[in-house]
């Protein structure tokens, strides 16, 4: 059985985080570029340009993309013929984390009990861990520090199956519109669609992990994400809220197996800095 | 925007009342960082008849949660955090004399009326460009609930910081007259 030492989980998940949050990724860049050129409001062109000069500051490794940075997400999948040693797993990634976000001077944003106390933990900890077991010995490891501004904007339906693909539109474009300039438009739309109430969220996230200019590997999704973003775009709310044609950058829809009597569907807004980053070990 | 105007914080009834929903300003002097928790401790302390440490006449309160320093710089990345989190806390601070707020997002119709009661603007910054937004701090420091963190309430000196007027004192808003213009759906 292959060995990995759980300090060299941690140091990969430390250099994620903060290479997540300085250097934008190149299929965010290439979008954002897209936008400017085709954006026609002069307003919230220049909103596309000021947002691509902050990225190039930024990857001067000096100051983050964003003040908030963000939960700390990461996706791990780890191949069931390895062993992490020298530690616990969780443990590992928090460690990872918590050394991200103080050799990186990122914000730490995470308060430690939701309701009453509302105290932050000081060093962005804990992680949202989600670990799926995969064949072979690869562990493969994606961070995607998610802000709140959009994350408060995002939300979940119980459809039912009668509303079919016109109730899964018309309750996406809701959900955008109803969040105007709050998300950080121009945003990243990520649709889970299936699955079940808990499944149905995770989808939406990992949706925003494929490149904002991808399609669904389904026809019928990769048909349905381009109708989604045509209506998206015809909403005008543009980049900053300003008013605007490029509302949107992508939407990407994923998609699982769910009950005959369920179609849940949930919406995951990310802002025009929408981070993620990965590495194998 | 039409054009862009210079702006000294703390300002007064009168200069607001001369800005409009979409004109560029490029603002100095001294503001004021408190969003959430610190917003909840100012209210709380008001109830109680305790005095503020920060002097809230003219102030300009900038909804914001800074990126930690790195020594030699005076801030870390600096954003807007979304403003309607704060919209139960706002008309009492406009009432005791706040005439300025930078954030994004829209804000509660209680909010837009005490700004026209008392004669009071909401600015907006870009969201996500807090690297270029840091740019322009000259000077920060604490000036209470430090244990809050990121959250603390703060005195910063700013020069030439970009922003737009998002709400005007008459209650004109940005936010409804770009997207009625570019939408294609109606609303």
């Amino acid at each position: 059985m292959r060995q990995v030492p759980a300090e060299q989980v941690t140091e990969t998940v430390e250099r994620l985080f903060i290479e997540a949050n300085y250097h934008l990724p190149p299929d965010m860049v290439s979008v954002l570029e897209k936008g400017e050129r085709e954006e026609q409001n002069p307003v919230a062109k220049s909103v596309f340009r000021t947002i691509l000069d902050n990225r190039r500051v930024a990857s001067e490794g000096k100051f983050p993309l964003c003040q908030d940075c963000g939960m700390a997400v990461v996706f791990l999948d780890m191949g069931q013929e390895t062993a992490v040693t020298g530690g616990n797993l969780e443990n590992a990634v928090n460690e990872g984390v918590r050394r991200a976000y103080d050799k990186g001077y990122l914000r730490k944003s995470i308060v430690g009990e939701p309701l009453f106390e509302r105290k932050n933990t000081g060093d962005n900890t804990p992680a949202i861990l989600h670990v799926r077991v995969v064949p072979g010995e690869r562990v493969a490891i994606t961070v995607a520090p998610k802000g709140a501004g959009s994350e408060n904007m995002s939300a979940l339906a119980m459809l039912s199956p009668a509303a079919g693909p016109e109730g899964v539109e018309r309750f996406v474009i809701e959900t955008v519109r109803k969040a105007g300039p709050n998300p950080c438009p121009p945003i990243v739309v990520g649709v889970g669609v299936g699955s079940d109430f808990e499944g149905v969220a995770e989808l939406a996230k990992r949706a925003l992990l494929r490149p904002a200019e991808s399609s669904s590997s389904h026809p019928r999704y990769a048909a349905l994400e381009a109708e989604l973003l045509r209506k998206i775009n015809d909403l005008g709310i543009g980049a900053a809220g300003y008013g605007g044609t490029v509302t949107a950058l992508g939407v990407n829809i994923e998609w699982a197996p769910t009950h005959i009597a369920c179609m849940p569907v949930a919406v995951n807004l990310c802002c025009h800095a929408n981070r993620h980053c990965s590495a194998e070990i | 925007m039409e054009k862009c105007r210079r702006l000294n914080a703390p300002f007064l009834e009168k200069e607001a009342s001369n800005l409009r929903a979409g004109d560029e300003i490029l603002l100095s002097g001294v503001i004021y960082t408190a969003r959430d928790a610190a917003h909840k401790r100012m209210s709380e302390a008001l109830a109680r008849n305790e005095k503020l440490k920060v002097d809230l006449s003219g102030a300009v309160i900038f909804y914001a949660g800074p990126a930690p320093a790195r020594p030699g710089e005076p801030m870390g990345s600096i954003g807007p955090t979304t403003s309607y989190r704060m919209d139960p806390y706002t008309p009492l601070l406009l009432e005791l004399g706040v005439k300025g707020m930078i954030g994004k997002g829209e804000r509660s119709e209680d909010v837009v009326s005490s700004m026209k009661k008392n004669g009071a603007v909401y600015l907006g910054a870009t969201g996500g460009i807090a690297a270029l937004l840091a740019r322009t701090i000259v000077a920060s420091r604490v000036l209470d609930y430090e244990d809050l963190g990121p959250e603390a309430l703060r005195e910063l000196e700013v020069r030439d910081m970009p922003l737009v007027v998002l709400i005007d004192s008459l209650g004109n808003s940005m936010y409804r007259e770009g997207p009625a213009k570019y939408g294609k759906n109606g609303k």
